[in-house]
C-alpha cells in the first residue's frame, strides 16, 4: 500500500503526473473515510464525554469536545444504581448462549446448504429467511406463553431462545456462503490423505471458516446485546441491560442515560475488538 | 501388489449416466491414461477409484481388495486434484506431511519422507512457505509432492496440468512421467489433452459419454483407431477421412477404392479380406497426414491422387498442407524440401497398409 506513491528521481512529468493523481485519489478516498468514520465515532464520543462530565457540563451550551472536568461519578452512580450490575451480567451471558447456540446450530446447517444438494434446498433456504419476516412483536407474544408453559419466562434462557432465533437465519446464511467459497476439493484431498469427513472438516473447512464464522460472531453478539424488544416482553424480573434501562427511561435524569448509553456500548466495541484479530488475521491469506 | 480393477462401473447423475458400465483392469504399476473430452466420465471414473463418488452399480478392487464400499482414507491411495487442492492455511511442509501426520506417524519419520518427496519435487527450498506465497507451477509441485510422500499403492491424477502455462506444461510432463517410473505405483491419469496421454501413457483408455471406446497402448491407438471418434480425437491435426466407394476392378479381381474427383486407390492386400463384403459400396476411409506422400511430377501418375493445395503451413519441421481433393479437404504433412505453393495440383500416394476403413454408418473400422 505504501509503496504506491513512490516515484523514481530522474522519471519525467508524466510518471510525476499519475503519481500525483495516485496521491489525489487517494486523498479523497482517506477523506471519505474519516467522513463515514465520523459519522459513526462522532455520537459515541459525545455520549462518551457526556457520560464522564459533571451533571451541569452536560447541559451546558455550546458543547465543549474536551470534558473540563472528568468524573466517573455519573458511571458510578449508573452502576450502584439498583440492578444494574445484575442486568449488565444477564445481558453478557444471554449474548455469549446466543453465539454459541446460534453459531453451533448455524455452522452446521450453513455448511449442509453449501455443501450437500438435498430435496427442497432452495425451499429451505427461503424458509429460512422467512422466519425474519415475522416481527418480533408477533413473535414475542407466543413466545412468552410458550416460555410460561415449559416454565423458563422470565429467564435468561428465555431471551438468549428469543436471541437465538432472531440471529439463526443470518448466521445459516453468513456461514453458507462462507463455506460456498471453500472448494469442496479440499475436504476431498484431505479424505484422501486418511480424514474421516468429519476431522476434514475440523481440521480444513472450520479453521479457513474461522474469519466468516468470527463475523456472524460478531453479528449475533451484537445483535442479542443491542436487542430491547425481545427481552423487555420476555423478562420482568430477570431483564438485561437493554431492557433494564428502559424500564426506566424516561423517568430517570439525562447524566444517568448517557452513562447507561456508554456502558452499553462498550461491551460490543470490546467484542468486535477482540473478535477483528481473526478477521483481518485469517483473512490475509484465504482460499484463492 | 497393487491392481486396479473396475467391474461394471455405473454412476448416474439425475438423468446422465456420467459412467455407464464400465470395465477396467490396470496392472500393477502401471501409467493408465483416461482420456477424453469434457463431459465423457473420465473424472467420474477417476473419482470412484478414490472413493469420492459413490458409484451405483459395479466393484472396485484395488491390490485385491474390495474397496467398494470404503472410504476414501481406507483405500490406500494418494490422489492429485486438477485445482492442487493445497491447503491455504498450512505451511509447504505441513501440506505434504499431512497424510502421514494422520497416519500418525513418529515426527522424524514425517520430516524424512517429507524431506525427501520435496527433493524429488524440487520444493525443498518452499517448505516454510504458506501456498499463497509461491507461484502456480510450485502449488502443482506441492500437491504431487504431498501424494508422493504417502508413498501410495495407487496414485491417482486428475488434469494435474491442465491449469499450468504451456511450457511449464510440457516440463512438468517428462518430471512427472521420470517420477511415477521411479515411484513405481499403479497410476491413473485423467486428461482431455492427447499430447500428454500419448507421450505418458503405458496404456490409454478413450472414453466418450460414459463409455470406454477403445483400450491400448498409444501407437496402437493411433495408428489403429476402432472408431471415427477416437482418429478424430486423437493426433494433430486429426485423422482425414474421406469417402471412398470399393470396387472389384476386372482386370486382376481386386479391390479398388474410388475418390469422387481424385482417382482411385488399390487396396493393401491384407485389408482386401475383410473388405470383402463391402464391394461395390461406399465406405469411409481414414488416413494421417504423414501417411501421404506427396509426389510431383509430371501430370498425375497412374495410382495417384489428385488435390489441390489451399493452405501451405510452414511449421519447421514439416509443412502442413491443405489439400482438397474432390469435394472433401484433408490435411497432408510433407518434407519442407518438397516445395509445394498454393494452389498447386497435386499428386498424392495414400500409404495403403496405414489406412483404416470405416463402416460408414456405424463409424466403426471394419476389422478391428
Amino acid at each position: 500500500m505504501t509503496t504506491l506513491a513512490t516515484t523514481a528521481p530522474d522519471a519525467g512529468p508524466p510518471r510525476r503526473q499519475r503519481s500525483l493523481r495516485k496521491i489525489v485519489n487517494r486523498l479523497l478516498w482517506y477523506t471519505a473515510a474519516v467522513i463515514l468514520a465520523l459519522f459513526i465515532v462522532f455520537p459515541i464520543f459525545l455520549i462518551f464525554i457526556s457520560a464522564i462530565s459533571t451533571r451541569d457540563a452536560i447541559f451546558a451550551y455550546p458543547k465543549t469536545l474536551i470534558p473540563s472536568e472528568v468524573t466517573f461519578d455519573n458511571i458510578e452512580f449508573f452502576i450502584n444504581a439498583g440492578g444494574v450490575v445484575d442486568a449488565f451480567w444477564r445481558s453478557v451471558i444471554v449474548g455469549i448462549i446466543t453465539v454459541i447456540v446460534a453459531l453451533g446450530i448455524g455452522t452446521p446447517a450453513g455448511y449442509a446448504i453449501a455443501r450437500y444438494g438435498f430435496r427442497g434446498r432452495s425451499g429451505y433456504r427461503l424458509i429460512i429467511l422467512a422466519t425474519r419476516a415475522f416481527p418480533i412483536v408477533i413473535l414475542s407474544i407466543p413466545m412468552a406463553l410458550t416460555f410460561q408453559l415449559i416454565g423458563i419466562a422470565d429467564s435468561i434462557w428465555a431471551v438468549a431462545i428469543a436471541h437465538t432465533a432472531l440471529a439463526l437465519p443470518f448466521a445459516i446464511l453468513i456461514t453458507g456462503s462462507v463455506f460456498v467459497s471453500i472448494p469442496r476439493e479440499l475436504e476431498e484431498a484431505a479424505q484422501t490423505l486418511g480424514c474421516s469427513p468429519w476431522r476434514a472438516f475440523i481440521r480444513i473447512a472450520l479453521p479457513l471458516a474461522l474469519p466468516g464464522l468470527a463475523a456472524a460472531a460478531i453479528f449475533t453478539w451484537v445483535l442479542s446485546w443491542n436487542d430491547v424488544f425481545a427481552a423487555a416482553v420476555l423478562t420482568l424480573r430477570n431483564p438485561t441491560l437493554p431492557a433494564h434501562i428502559l424500564k426506566g427511561l424516561t423517568a430517570s435524569p439525562l447524566f444517568f442515560q448517557f452513562a447507561a448509553g456508554f456502558i452499553l456500548i462498550v461491551p460490543s466495541l470490546i467484542v468486535i475488538f477482540v473478535i477483528r484479530k481473526y478477521l483481518l488475521g485469517l483473512w490475509g491469506r484465504v482460499v484463492k | 501388489m497393487s491392481q486396479i480393477r473396475l467391474e461394471r462401473i455405473v454412476k448416474s447423475f439425475k438423468e446422465v449416466r456420467a459412467v455407464d458400465d464400465v470395465e477396467l483392469t490396470i496392472h500393477d504399476g502401471e501409467f493408465m491414461v483416461l482420456l477424453g473430452p469434457s463431459g465423457c466420465g473420465k473424472t467420474t471414473l477417476l473419482r470412484s477409484v478414490a472413493g469420492l463418488e459413490e458409484i451405483d452399480a459395479g466393484r472396485v478392487w484395488i491390490g485385491g481388495r474390495n474397496v467398494t464400499d470404503l472410504p476414501p482414507r481406507q483405500r490406500k491411495i494418494a490422489m492429485v486434484f486438477q485445482s492442487y487442492a493445497v491447503f491455504p492455511h498450512m505451511t509447504v511442509f505441513d501440506n505434504i506431511a499431512f497424510g502421514l501426520q494422520m497416519q500418525k506417524l513418529p515426527k522424524d519419520q514425517v520430516a524424512r519422507r517429507v524431506g525427501s518427496s520435496a527433493e524429488l519435487l524440487h520444493i525443498e527450498d518452499l517448505l516454510g512457505r504458506y501456498p499463497s506465497q509461491v507461484s502456480g507451477g510450485q502449488r502443482q509441485r506441492i500437491a504431487v509432492a504431498r501424494a508422493v510422500a504417502m508413498e501410495p499403492e495407487v496414485l491417482l491424477m486428475d488434469e494435474p496440468l491442465s491449469n499450468l502455462d504451456a511450457l511449464l506444461r510440457i516440463e512438468m510432463r517428462a518430471e512427472l512421467k521420470r517420477l511415477l517410473s521411479e515411484i513405481g505405483s499403479t497410476t491413473i491419469y485423467v486428461t482431455h489433452d492427447q499430447v500428454e496421454a500419448m507421450s505418458m501413457g503405458d496404456r490409454i483408455a478413450v472414453m466418450r459419454a460414459g463409455k470406454i471406446l477403445q483400450l491400448g497402448d498409444p501407437l496402437s491407438i493411433y495408428q489403429k483407431p476402432v472408431e471415427r471418434f477416437v482418429g478424430g480425437f486423437i493426433g494433430n491435426p486429426p485423422m482425414n477421412f474421406v469417402t471412398a466407394t470399393l470396387a472389384r476392378v476386372a482386370t486382376d479381381g481386386g479391390l479398388h477404392a474410388r475418390i469422387e474427383g481424385a482417382g482411385s486407390l488399390s487396396v493393401a492386400a491384407e485389408h482386401a479380406g475383410m473388405l470383402a463384403g463391402y464391394a461395390g459400396k461406399v465406405v469411409t476411409l481414414g488416413i494421417r497426414a504423414e501417411n501421404i506422400d506427396v509426389e510431383r511430377g509430371e501430370g498425375i501418375a497412374e495410382g495417384q491422387l489428385r488435390g489441390r493445395v489451399l493452405v501451405v503451413e510452414p511449421l519447421g519441421s514439416h509443412d502442413l498442407l491443405t489439400v482438397r481433393t474432390g469435394s472433401e479437404q484433408i490435411k497432408v504433412a510433407t518434407r519442407p524440401d518438397i516445395e509445394v505453393r498454393t494452389d498447386d495440383e497435386i499428386g498424392m500416394r495414400f500409404q495403403q497398409e496405414r489406412i483404416s476403413w470405416l463402416d460408414p454408418e456405424t463409424e466403426r473400422t471394419i476389422g478391428l
